[in-house]
Formats: C-alpha cells, structure tokens, sequence
C-alpha cells in the first residue's frame, strides 16, 4: 500500500465520495479479497480448526477505514470466530494481520482494545451486577484510579472520574438509555443491552467497532434508532465492521459486504450487487442443504442454549 | 444450664484472637472471591506462610524482630505471585483445585520431620515473639463484667482489632474506586473487561496478592498471639472456615467478612458451650444420645449444614445484596 | 547391599479413662485394665519396617517404666501389637522411660533422641491422646529391590482403591461438571457402614462372611445414599439453575456436616473390620514376585472386576453410552431427547456406589475412621485430574499413576512423613500444563 493513494482516498472521503458513494470504494473490485483504496485491516492466511473442522480459512481480506462493513454468511460460516480472531480472543493456526499497519499477531485482547479495536459480543456481555453508569465508566481509559496505588486516594482520580460521567452521560443520553441511569444492567432488556454494550465501546473511543450481531434480540422499534447509532459512528470518521444476519440491515447501511461461507470469503462488493451475486445464493443455498448433520449446527446450538442461560440469570 | 456462661464462651470468642484471624483471612477471601470472583481455596497458605515468614525468619535464620514482620509481609507476596502466573489463568475450579493443593503442599512441608531443622516439624516454631510482648503498654487486663481479657490478650486484641480496621478501610478506599470497579467486573465477565483493553491478569494478580497479604496478616498476628506456629492450624479446614466467616457476613462487602467472622465464632463458641452443658453429667441430654466428646462435635455438623443452608437460600449473606452477589459459577 | 539407617517412630499415646467399647487394640492388651481406671497407652511402632499391609511393625516384648515426680509409678511391656497399657493412680505428668536393652536385637535408639516421654494425663476429652516419636536407630539390613517390591504391593492395592473412587468422582463431575469437594466422604460413607454392618453380623451365624456381607450392604447403601442426595440437594439446585461455584461450596458444606456427624457416631479413633481386626497368620499369595496377603487378593480380585465392568457398562450399554453423551454435550444431549436428569440421577447412584466400595475396600486394607475419605480426597483429585477430569479411562490411568507415585515416591527421596506432597505435585502440574489431563480432549474445556 503505498502512502500516495492513502492520501488521496483521504482526499476523496472528505470530499464529495463521501457524501454519494460508499466511503472512498467506488470502482473497487468485488473479487474476494480485493484490495482496497484505504484499509485499516488487513488480514493474510488466517486459518482455525477445531479438531478436524476448518472454520475459518481466509486468503486475504482488507477492510476499508471510515466505511461500514457488513461481514453476512450462513450459520457456521466462520464469522464470528473470524471476529475472535481479529480482536485477539482466540488465536488461529496461521497467518497475519494488522491493524492501521501494526501486526496484531499474537497480540492480547486487551492491548487490541487499546489500539483502537473494540469489539461487542454477539451474545451481549453487559456486567448485569452493575449499574447501567458504572458499565459506562469502565468504558474509559486511561483512568488514574484503575491504577492500584493511586486508587485508594480519592483525590488523585475524583475529577477525571467527573469527566468520564460526564462522557458517558452524553453517550447515555445519545443512545436512549440516560433513565436507566442507575438500574442494573441486568435489568435490561436485549435490545438495551446491545445499546449499552455499543455505548460502552464507544467510552473507549475506538477507531474500529466490531459489532457482532447488533441487532440479533432487539425489537423493531429500536432498531431504527440502532441504525441511526450505527451510521453515526461512519459519520464520525470511525470505521465500521459488523456481523448480522437481517439482510435489511445490511442493505440499509452497510457501504460495503463481504461475504463468508464454511470459513472462505466468497464474495464481496456493495449490498446490491452482494445481493444478486449468484455465489452468495448457492452459499446460503448450500449452507441450508448440509445443516443437519454437520457439527456446526452443535456450535449454534450451544450458542443459544447458552443465550437462553443467559436470560434465565438475567432475570 | 447457665445461659450467661454461654453468651460468655460466645463473647469471648467473637471478640477473641480467634475472630480477628479469621477476619482478616476472609478479608482477604473476600478481595479474591467476593469481589474478582478467584476461588481461592488455599487461603490457609497465604495465613500459614505469613506465619511462617514471620517464625522462620527470627527463629531459624536469626533475623532481627523488625525483619521478621517484613518477611511475613513479603511471603504471601511471593506465593501469590508463584501460584498466579500459572493459575490465574485457570477456570475458576481448576484454580480451586490448585490452591488447596499447594495450601496443602505448605502445610506438609511446613511439619514434616525432614524439614524439622528450618520449619520445626509438627512441633512447629516458637521464641520470636518476645519483642512483641514486650510492646505491651498495658499493665492489666481488662474485665468487662461478663467477659475478661488477661494483659496479654488485651494488647493482642488492641493489634489485631487495629489491623482488621486498617484492612477495612484499605478495601473501602479500593473497592469504590475505579480500580475496584474493574475488579467487580471481572468477576462477572473477564471477556466484556478485556474488550474495553483492560489487563485483566494484572488486575487478578493484584487482587491475588492484596487478598493474600492481609490473609498473611492474619498469619501474623496468630503466630504473634499465640507466640508459636504450629502447621496442623493451616490445615483446609481454616480455609474453609473463612469461607464461612465471609459467606455467613456476605461477599462483596466491606465488613461482611468482619461481622460474619465474629459471628461465626459467636456462634461456634455458643454451641460449643451450649451443647457440652447440655450433655454428659448434669445435663439435660441422656448420654445414650450424646456423650461429652460427642457434644464437642456437634457444633461443626451445625457448622456444616449451615453453609450448605446459606449458600442454598441465602448465597448474598446476612448483609449483602443479593442483586450484587458474586456466586454465579461460569 | 549397605547398612540403611531407618527412623522407628514410637508412639506412646497417654490415654485416661482407655475407651474400650469397639477399640480391638485395647480389647487386646495382655493386661486389661478396668474399664474406668486411669492408664497410660504406649504403642510402638516400627515405622521403617512395615508389614505386608503396609502398617509399622509393632515392636514388642519393650518394658516401660512410668515415674512421676522421680518416683516409679507403674510399669508394662508391649504386647505383640506394641501395645502396653499402664495403669497409673492419679493424674499429672508422668515420664515414660524405654528400657533401651528390652529393644529387639539390632534396634537401637538414636543418639539424638530420649528414651523419655512426658505425657500428661488429664480427666476428659480425646485429648488425652497424644502422640510422641522417639528416634531409634534400626541395624537391619534391606534391600532397594525388597522394598521396592513391598511398595509396589501396597501401591497396587491403593491404585486400585483409588481407582474405584475415582471413577465415581469422573461420573459424577461429567456429568454434573461438580468438584464434588464431599467425595470423600461418600468413601468414609462406605467404609463405616461396613463397619457397623460387621459389628452386627460378626457374632452371629453369618460371621465367617460378615464383612463381605458387610460391604455389599454398604455398597448398597451408598447407592441409595447417591440416589437421596442428587433428589434432596443436588437436582433441586441444578434445576433452580445454581452455579457450578455455589455448588462446590455447598458440597464443602456437605463434606463438612457428613465429616462430623461420622465423628459423632464412630468418635476419632480407629476402627478394624472384624475378620481382619486382629493380625491373623494370613496366607500369602505369590504373582510376579509379589507377595498379597489373602485379604489384599479379595480387594485385587474385586476391584478389577468391577472397575471391568463399569468400562464394559460405560462402553456398550444405553445408559452408559447415554452418560458418555451427557458428559460430552449436556444441551446437544438434551436436545437429541435424553433425560439428562434421569442420566445424572444414574451418575450419582453408580458414582456413590463405586466410592462407598472403594471406602470398603480401604477400610479393609487400613482401617476405618472419620477422617479416612478426606484424607485421601485431594489424592483422588489428583488421580482423576492427571488423567482427564470427568472421562473414564482417564480415571483409570491416572489412578494407576498416583497410586504408584503415593507409595513408591518415599523410594525416589520423597520424605516418608509427607508421600501426600508427590501426587499433589503431580496435579498442580497438570492442571498448568495440560489442564485436560494426560487422557482428555482440549475442545472439552471451554
């Protein structure tokens, strides 16, 4: 990637690309792993097995900085641990990838946070023990008092504790949750949840969101306004990755769509023309021919019995 | 029956060294378990070690008083971070698995006849404690009417009591910070904290070490009150116990740890005095049905069956919230 | 072969007021006093040169002297239990003294130890009981491979015992994922049942097979006991959805209870099974350079059986295979229309089962007590923790491992006074290392 075309698709993002087209992708291939103007991921060679099952094998792929893109596939397709990998809470058998250049092969979750990759969980990790605020609060970075030896004195983080409510009160209020100030998080209902868990990504001021699923749970009513959220952070010069399943999300929002099915990237390109690419039908063609059997639907299942304990405790 | 040499034996151990032992270890627990979610089951290490860094560092190895406090600080500090690299990164009942072994481990190194010339063998270690009786600024007990402490006790219960408010404070001022906060987090979910680029481990491995430390305390203060260490006190039973201490109070709060020991005690005295007025010679009890050795037991069946009512029907304590309480199990 | 220096401990145990009801060592002292007379007990033990059963030699034909404040106070010799019973008058401090050449030829104490014991003879509570080693040097000649043979034989015999109680924990925690901290008390479970049995069958007609009798009903009614604590405390729990760690404190509250309420009725002292209560010429068998004492080719022959047959059970029948997938998926099985209820239910009988015939097995090997099942709990964890938590041949190898390690350790320079320490090793490793154990799937541990 040399320097010269990221300047110039710098150029054209603010300029008027921005405004009519998907976020500085215009005329870009839609062959898998194309290459794009400005990618803020870049991914090599990624494979995972679980015992004797690929689920993830993936050539190349790049992600365009400051666009949304919708990550679809049929069930078992690899997303999901795709997104695992890329954040660093899973490891694969082989490959590189990077981040704004910098490898993050081998690198803790938590320092992939840090470098500006935040990601949310498909089935919502919202500490249901604490209030709606402190959830918030964790968000933030950098704190003083999250330190051990300071943390005992008040008066060397009481103001920057100040400013972090105060932020995540603006965030609160953005995303609709400000009454639910003081509740428990587990008090909340699905949709809530993944409003919250994308409000508190959002503490930690992330150049990338992950989103998995954002919209899995949540009930129509909120979903507009989720969509709302979601384009607000493209129109804050953040780069969107996201996994879902509602096709009408994806055709709503989503700039670009890459497309995986049994652990490859079979197509990709804007929504309209992932739509009607014959691939992506036989991809979701085939993955609904071979289901009952394969060990896939095991990985499913146990995702939703495990989301079905989840709301149990919640309540 | 004499109901007020009951409440007595009771008062005496709620307000004894006995409580202030266990205080200070399920304070310690209570970092680990009520609030990061560790389940720590060796905590009796951490209290043995502390007692031994003390004992082993005066008797055998002739250091100084002074040093020897330190050494009783600095040795749960290095077994937390011996146990936590590895374990921490543990489901939580392989590191249960773990940490009783290693407390294990400890004690039987601690009192086998091998070791005898550094660790003093089931006889355990005694004669370094001078400095500390010599401290004692008091001249004479105290009696209260219905309890009495003598000279020496008063000075150790003055310590001991003045260590667990400390600790008490120290975990108020942490656990409302946003360092607490993180930890409470943890507990409820490693992944979602580490998503926000929080250090996780670290963050484990200085509650492991906080908790460990002032469980040592309490080892201190034991081998300090008691003027010897002996390694059958820090058998998993003491774990256990502390368990109870802090499940009886409720994890996750300041002084949950504090009030369940001192009942705890309460209440293991209580009974231990109850039932041996209640049986053998004079006692309302027929000694076909219990005997005076089986009166000395029954306090612990009480003891037994009253965790697993707690835990059953009430996991948060008598003073926690149960909204709050940390006992989920993933 | 050279000259080993070994450690004798002696053990004198002061005892007031000696509770004969049930205790066969007292029941044998050649002079028996009267029951509510005041006495000193004093067992010596050779600890260095065990028996075939793995218990110290008790050293007899040794006179004891018993003074108080210089003044002789009473004297008596071990019996050919080691076992000396002196009556004294009053209560206080007395000084046990071991006339040194009453010591059987080649054992002589050691220069660094007394021939001297204070006890202290007080009027109540267990207390009394105390334990005092003297060192004594023995001159008698061994050899590596003699003792080697002799621990390999006694860690055999523990293997398998192990191993009985291992596969009851496997079945339990694979089916339940429970660290059953109460397991070891469902083996104490086993073996005070067989001893209670005995005392009832030992005087009647059927006494030449009490404790066989003995032990099937224990086994029994461990079973039952499995069955009455999954319907009484642990399916309400799982159904009420309780977690794993609450779980695992309330089975510490359970081995707690169970631990005292054994105490309460069989006290702390140790207990023999009655066809084994006395040290009777038994006949030895030979296999491999392996001598086993008749008894010890009972518990072999039974525990091998039925270890076979629960691998046989777990491998071919419905129920079996029906545990296999509990312990593999719970909700897959579920959902493929299991009863994992009833699967676990099953678990918890055949799991108590097994753990109450190994408590049986034990009882018969050492001897019975309280404190037996949890002594050896964080053994058995390590056991089924080196070969795979919750699967079954893990059990079985790990066992096998542990059990060796356990007895054959002292060869390889584990202190004697502490062979627990080996196995405990071996686990904290493991669970570093390979948490799944040497056996186990890695997928399995989410």
């Amino acid at each position: 990637m040399d320097a010269d075309m990221t300047d110039q698709t710098n150029a054209e993002k603010n300029s008027d690309v921005s405004k009519t087209g998907p976020a500085g992708l215009v005329g870009v291939s839609t062959e898998p792993g194309s290459k794009k103007p400005d990618p803020i991921i870049v991914a090599d060679n990624i494979t995972r097995t679980f015992g004797g099952l690929t689920a993830v094998d993936v050539d190349h792929v790049e992600i365009q900085r400051g666009a949304i893109t919708a990550l679809i596939g049929p069930n078992g397709a690899g997303k999901t641990t795709f997104f695992n990998l890329l954040t660093g809470f899973d490891q694969p058998n082989s490959g590189s990838w990077s981040l704004e250049g910098k490898s993050l092969k081998g690198v803790a979750p938590y320092k992939v946070a840090r470098l500006g990759m935040v990601r949310t969980f498909q089935l919502t990790k919202v500490l249901a023990k604490l209030t709606v605020i402190e959830n918030m609060r964790l968000g933030a970075t950098g704190q003083k008092g999250e330190r051990f030896w300071t943390a005992p004195f008040k008066f060397l983080w009481g103001k920057q504790e100040d400013e972090v409510t105060k932020k995540a009160d603006e965030l609160l209020a953005r995303f609709l949750l400000d009454k639910k100030r003081e509740d428990f998080a587990g008090s909340l209902s699905g949709g809530q949840r993944k409003l919250l868990e994308m409000a508190r990504a959002l503490m930690v001021d992330p150049e990338l969101v992950m989103l998995d699923e954002p919209m899995a749970g949540v009930n129509p009513a909120l979903k507009q306004s989720l969509l709302g959220h979601v384009k607000s952070l493209r129109d804050e010069g953040r780069t969107v990755l996201f996994v879902e399943h509602d096709m009408d999300m994806v055709r709503d929002i989503s700039d670009w769509v890459i497309v995986m099915a049994q652990g490859k990237i079979v197509a990709e390109g804007t929504p309209d023309s992932v739509m009607a690419d014959q691939r992506v039908i036989d991809a979701y063609l085939g993955a609904h021919h071979d289901t009952d059997l394969s060990e896939l639907d095991e990985e499913a299942l146990e995702a939703e019995v495990e989301a079905e304990i989840e709301e149990e405790e919640a309540k | 029956m004499d109901i007020l040499d009951i409440l007595r034996a009771a008062l005496q151990q709620a307000l004894g060294p006995q409580a202030i032992v266990f205080a200070l270890a399920a304070i310690g627990l209570n970092i680990h378990f009520g609030y990061t979610g560790l389940l720590n089951f060796g905590q009796a290490g951490f209290v043995a070690v502390g007692a031994y860094g003390l004992a082993v560092s005066v008797v055998t190895f002739g250091a100084p008083f002074w040093l020897g406090i330190v050494m009783s600080l600095v040795a749960p500090l290095v077994l937390a971070v011996i146990l936590g690299v590895p374990t921490l990164r543990l489901r939580a009942d392989y590191l249960a698995i773990v940490t009783i072994a290693a407390a294990e481990v400890l004690r039987f190194v601690f009192g086998s006849v091998e070791m005898k010339e550094t660790f003093g063998g089931s006889n355990g270690l005694n004669g370094y404690a001078r400095p500390f009786q010599q401290a004692n600024p008091y001249s004479s007990g105290i009696d209260l009417g219905i309890i009495s402490f003598g000279r020496n006790d008063l000075w150790s219960l003055t310590v001991g009591w003045i260590l667990v408010a400390l600790c008490c404070l120290l975990v108020w001022a942490l656990m409302r910070s946003p360092w607490g906060r993180v930890l409470r987090s943890i507990r409820e979910d490693e992944d979602a904290v580490r998503s926000l680029g929080k250090n996780v481990f670290a963050y484990k491995m200085q509650a492991l070490a906080l908790g460990g430390v002032i469980g040592g305390l309490g080892g201190m203060f034991l081998a300090l009150k008691q003027a010897s260490v002996v390694p059958s006190d820090y058998s998993t039973l003491m774990t256990f116990y502390a368990f109870a201490a802090l499940l009886l109070g409720g994890a996750a709060r300041v002084l949950g740890p504090v009030v369940g020991s001192i009942l705890f005690w309460f209440l293991i005295a209580g009974l231990g005095s109850f039932f041996s007025q209640s049986a053998g010679k004079g006692g309302w009890i027929p000694t076909v049905i219990m005997t005076d050795t089986q009166a000395s037991v029954i306090r612990y069946i009480v003891l037994g069956l009253a965790i697993m009512l707690l835990m059953i029907f009430r996991p948060q304590g008598i003073f926690g919230d149960r909204r709050e309480i940390a006992i989920d199990g993933r | 072969m050279r000259k080993r220096l070994y450690r004798v401990l002696v053990a004198l145990i002061g005892a007031l007021m000696v509770l004969l009801v049930g205790t066969p060592v007292a029941a044998q002292a050649t002079e028996t006093p009267p029951p509510d007379a005041t006495a000193i007990q004093v067992t010596l033990q050779d600890e260095a040169n065990k028996d075939a059963q793995g218990n110290p030699k008790p050293i007899s034909g040794v006179t004891l002297e018993v003074t108080k404040d210089g003044k002789k106070a009473g004297e008596g010799v071990t019996d050919d239990k080691g076992v000396a019973t002196i009556v004294v008058k009053e209560l206080g401090k007395y000084t046990v003294t071991l006339d040194e050449k009453t010591l059987p030829e080649g054992t002589v104490l050691d220069e660094n130890t007394k021939d001297k014991v204070t006890v202290t003879v007080r009027f109540q509570g267990p207390n009394n009981r105390a334990i005092f080693p003297i060192g004594v040097t023995a001159g008698e000649q061994s050899s590596f491979l003699k003792d080697f043979a002799e621990n390999l034989r006694a860690g055999l015999v523990f293997a398998l015992v192990l191993c009985l109680a291992g596969l009851g924990f496997s079945l339990i925690f694979g089916t339940t994922g429970l660290s059953n901290f109460a397991h070891g008390e469902l083996l104490t479970f086993g073996a005070v049942m067989a001893l209670s049995f005995d005392q009832i069958f030992k005087t009647g007609g059927l006494s030449s097979v009490s404790v066989i009798l003995a032990g099937v009903i224990a086994v029994a009614l461990g079973g039952l006991g499995g069955y009455v604590q999954d319907k009484l405390v642990w399916g309400p729990l799982r159904r009420r959805g309780t977690g794993l760690i609450a779980m695992m404190i309330i089975s510490i509250g359970l081995a707690i209870f169970l631990r005292y309420l054994f105490q309460y009725f069989y006290g702390s002292s140790t207990h023999s099974l009655s066809q084994y209560s006395d040290q009777q010429r038994e006949q030895h068998w030979y296999y491999l350079g392996l001598s086993l004492a008749d008894r010890e080719a009972v518990i072999v022959v039974i525990a091998i059986v039925t270890i076979t047959a629960v691998c046989l059970w777990m491998a071919k029948s419905r129920m079996g295979k029906a545990m296999r997938a509990v312990s593999d998926n719970p909700a897959l099985a579920a959902s493929s229309g299991l009863r994992v209820d009833g699967v676990i239910t099953n678990a918890w009988v055949i799991g108590a089962a097994l753990t109450a015939l190994s408590g049986v097995l034990y009882g018969m090997q050492l001897q019975v007590n309280s404190f037996m099942g949890m002594r050896i709990l964080l053994v058995i964890l390590a056991a089924v923790t080196l070969g795979g938590l919750g699967t079954i041949w893990g059990a079985l190898v790990g066992s096998m491992v542990i059990g060796l390690v356990y007895e054959l350790g002292p060869l390889f320079g584990v202190p004697t006074s502490i062979k627990e320490i080996g196995p405990l090793l071996i686990m904290i490793v493991i669970l570093l290392v390979r948490p799944q154990g040497i056996l186990g799937r890695k997928e399995r541990l989410g």
